[in-house]
């Protein structure tokens, strides 16, 4: 282990734990947004009271989101000076203007909505949850677009010794950046609807406010049946951009070694780095890759082969956790589409199994979205950005291997620490339910302006 | 050539906004142990902050990745250079999030107190370490062809020592006399007393960093160059003595507002000495980082400003407008009604 490495380590596992709580602040802030709308529109309390129960719990994860964000940013410093000195000059936009335009916006309205319950009408509060609804994802659209330019870097050119932007509109409407956007928020729905499904199943499940949590959960399954249809869509466009800009990484997806014409899908195959094969491919799907990547049935795919050793990223973590993440998203798109269906007939008691099944797949679209990403960041290896700067070139030059093994000990601990709080805190209040006493609910909104 | 200087500005009013909007709540943190005995009361104190500390933090955010955007140089060196001083840094700022967040969720003594000294060391260590950097960077960093040449303890020198004192103590009082305004009865009496307490110190700090400042910096080369420009540091006398002027006479309002200036002008006065230098070099000048010769490209300069203009009049326009809405103090009943307070 050297700097690189463990600079790598930390990294990953910093954004990792930002980014469990991020995907149900995109998702749930949606949601809440519209039950609080829905209150102001109708005047049902019902949806006064979903706004109240579901928004704790958005608070409860939405500030473990906030406070592990500054992290990202002060480590793009700390611990990859080369790689900021280098492309600072257009890679900082992004996040300046993430920031200025969506940041500013969430962190002030949130303390709105917070504090604002009896001081504001509610049409004002209504509209601060969907100002921090929007800023969130708008926040989500800066920081892809960044991530973007790593993965496909446009709109710039190698002078004075770094990379400069020339094009700022090139940088803002890069493709690789939009389409991770769309696929990224959508997945990220999909987590905030199996939550609120997961959670409503374990209530209906023991009878406790059965019309509280059937609303729910219809509510929560047809958002979730939306965002799994629009994030498969999307995956596959990401695909096909992905095969264009990054073909190695497609390879690595698809643990392909050879380039070839007309190429399947193995349903069940085991990459073997060493010897540049698989250890074995059953049952082919013939041409679906070709197809999928290509939308062509006899499409030409690069093997990993085609790429020097150097410029290969890890096989056989990037496949696995492709090839788990499409499983998930089917197991899914399978479930949302039973919630929808049951919650509509109105027979959700009569299926405990399901509901069952429903609190335990609480967990999986987070490893989902987990998942996603170790393609996407671990697939563009060796490079910080492809194919101008290799990772192991982005490190800072003036950090020790202690200090980083010290910053990334004290990451694990802290990190742990106000995760485990966290979790717990979410299950407490998650499993008390919603407030029942209306009368005080009622009281702290004031009707007029 | 003009847009690094107006960079340089913006960069400066970034942090010395930051430390104005996040000073009142990292030294109400500080106090939230001294001016409120019981739970409600700390309740109260917390819940003064809990509308605007998120929106607070997000200038040191901007004020971060403008560094980036604006001067990238700057950035890389900085931040890599001050490895271990930010990661402390870092993880107070985290805590003290999750202390606001965390305290109220379970309803025990212990957890609570618990919070509430987490609330009081990740409300000190920033403010201490702000200052700390800062009369380092005033000071300058030992840097040159070879890289850096200094470490965590080399920042704990005398001058960073009286630096970071006189930020913890600006914070305070800053942070007392908002609780002042923004609480009532006992918990404002004891605001007001810590407040006034804690400008004696402050004022003999403020001295010392001043003429400390001539011998451990080339601050005041700038000034004796250009004496018109000393303006800045007398107005930021000014201010500070203006802050018990208003006190005696009881006007906390205008206490306050003589705080905040004061902040915005000791920064000033640091940037104005600093200029063009971001961070000199203690070794060697031609080593120094500048406005001119660690910015971006003229390009992305031009779109910065673009959006600053566009950006910051909306940031300032909803900001007063949140202010207003939660100009009133907290009260006691304040904090019973809404079961979302902290």
């Amino acid at each position: 282990m050297d700097v690189v490495d463990l600079s790598r380590l930390q990294f990953a596992l910093t954004c990792a734990f930002h980014f469990i709580f991020v995907p149900l602040t995109l998702g749930l802030s949606i949601l809440v947004a519209f039950m609080e709308t829905r209150y102001v529109q109708t005047g049902d309390e019902l949806y006064l009271r979903m706004t109240k129960f579901w928004g704790k719990l958005f608070l409860i994860n939405f500030a473990l989101g906030v406070v592990t964000g500054i992290t990202m940013e002060f480590q793009f410093g700390m611990n990859w000076a080369e790689y900021s000195r280098y492309v600072g000059d257009i890679f900082g936009a992004p996040l300046a203007i993430e920031a200025t335009s969506s940041f500013f916006l969430e962190s002030v309205f949130i303390g709105v909505w917070v504090f604002g319950w009896n001081k504001i009408s509610r049409k004002a509060h209504a509209a601060s949850i969907c100002l921090v609804a929007f800023a969130t994802n708008l926040s989500g659209l800066w920081i892809l677009l960044a991530n973007g330019w790593m993965q496909h870097p446009v709109g710039y050119v190698l002078r004075n010794g770094r990379a400069e932007m020339v094009d700022f509109l090139a940088v803002t409407f890069n493709p690789n950046g939009w389409i991770k956007f769309a696929h990224q928020i959508s997945s990220a729905y999909v987590v905030a609807a199996f939550f609120v499904l997961g959670i409503s199943a374990w209530h209906l499940l023991r009878k406790n406010e059965t019309a509280f949590f059937k609303a729910s959960f219809k509510m929560a399954a047809l958002f979730g049946l939306v965002a799994v249809i629009l994030s498969g869509l999307t995956g596959d466009i990401h695909a096909v951009e992905v095969g264009k800009t990054q073909p190695a990484k497609l390879a690595a997806m698809e643990a392909l070694w050879d380039t070839q014409k007309t190429v399947g899908i193995n349903l069940l195959q085991l990459p073997d780095t060493d010897h540049e094969r698989n250890y074995f491919e059953l049952i082919k799907l013939p041409s679906l890759l070709s197809l999928l990547a290509t939308h062509s049935l006899d499409g030409e795919i690069k093997g990993l082969k085609d790429f020097p050793k150097d410029e290969r990223p890890p096989v056989l973590p990037v496949f696995l956790s492709f090839r788990l993440m499409i499983g998930l998203g089917m197991l899914f798109s399978l479930l949302a589409f039973l919630a929808v269906i049951l919650s509509r007939l109105d027979s959700l008691e009569r299926y405990p199994r399901f509901l069952k099944l429903l609190v335990f797949t609480l967990p999986l679209p987070y490893l989902a979205n987990q998942l996603g990403w170790i393609v996407a960041e671990m697939g563009r290896q060796p490079w910080i950005v492809y194919g101008i700067m290799k990772t192991s070139d982005g490190v800072s030059k003036s950090i020790t291997l202690g200090q980083v093994a010290a910053s990334l000990v004290g990451f694990v601990l802290l990190y742990g620490l106000l995760g485990a709080i966290d979790i717990y805190l979410l299950i407490k209040f998650a499993r008390k339910g919603p407030d029942s006493d209306l009368s005080s609910l009622i009281d702290t909104t004031k009707r007029e302006a | 050539m003009e847009l690094q200087i107006i960079w340089f500005v913006l960069w400066s009013i970034l942090w010395a906004v930051y430390f104005m909007l996040d000073g009142f709540v990292l030294g109400s943190g500080m106090l939230q142990n001294f001016v409120a005995r019981s739970d409600i009361e700390r309740r109260v104190v917390i819940n003064t902050l809990g509308p605007v500390w998120d929106g607070n933090e997000v200038w040191l955010i901007t004020a971060g990745g403008v560094t980036f955007a604006a001067f990238p140089t700057t950035y890389a060196l900085m931040f890599s250079y001050l490895y271990t001083a930010l990661l402390l840094l870092l993880f107070s700022l985290i805590v003290r999030g999750v202390a606001f967040e965390f305290r109220g969720k379970v309803d025990d003594p212990r957890w609570k107190s618990l919070w509430d000294r987490a609330l009081l060391v990740s409300s000190f260590l920033p403010a201490l370490l702000f200052g700390v950097t800062f009369g380092n960077l005033f000071r300058g960093l030992p840097m040159d062809a070879a890289g850096y040449h200094g470490s965590l303890m080399s920042l704990v020198n005398p001058y960073g020592l009286v630096t970071g004192i006189l930020f913890v103590l600006l914070f305070v009082v800053h942070g007392g006399l908002y609780l002042s305004v923004k609480t009532t009865g006992a918990v404002k009496a004891r605001s007001v007393s810590a407040a006034s307490a804690a400008w004696i110190p402050l004022l003999v700090v403020a001295g010392a960093f001043l003429i400390y400042t001539y011998p451990a910096t080339h601050l005041f080369d700038n000034f004796l160059a250009h004496p018109g420009l000393l303006v800045v540091p007398l107005l930021a006398v000014l201010s500070l003595l203006g802050i018990k002027v208003f006190l005696v006479k009881g006007k906390l309002l205008p206490a306050f507002t003589a705080s905040s200036l004061t902040i915005l002008l000791v920064v000033a006065t640091g940037v104005v000495g600093l200029f063009p230098n971001l961070i000199p070099s203690s070794l060697d000048t031609r080593y120094s980082l500048t406005a001119f010769n660690s910015s971006s490209s003229p390009y992305t300069l031009k779109i910065m400003t673009g959006v600053a203009i566009l950006f910051l009049p909306i940031i300032i326009a909803y900001k007063v407008w949140v202010y207003r809405v939660f100009r009133a103090p907290v009260t006691n009943q304040d904090v019973l009604d809404n079961k979302q307070a902290y």
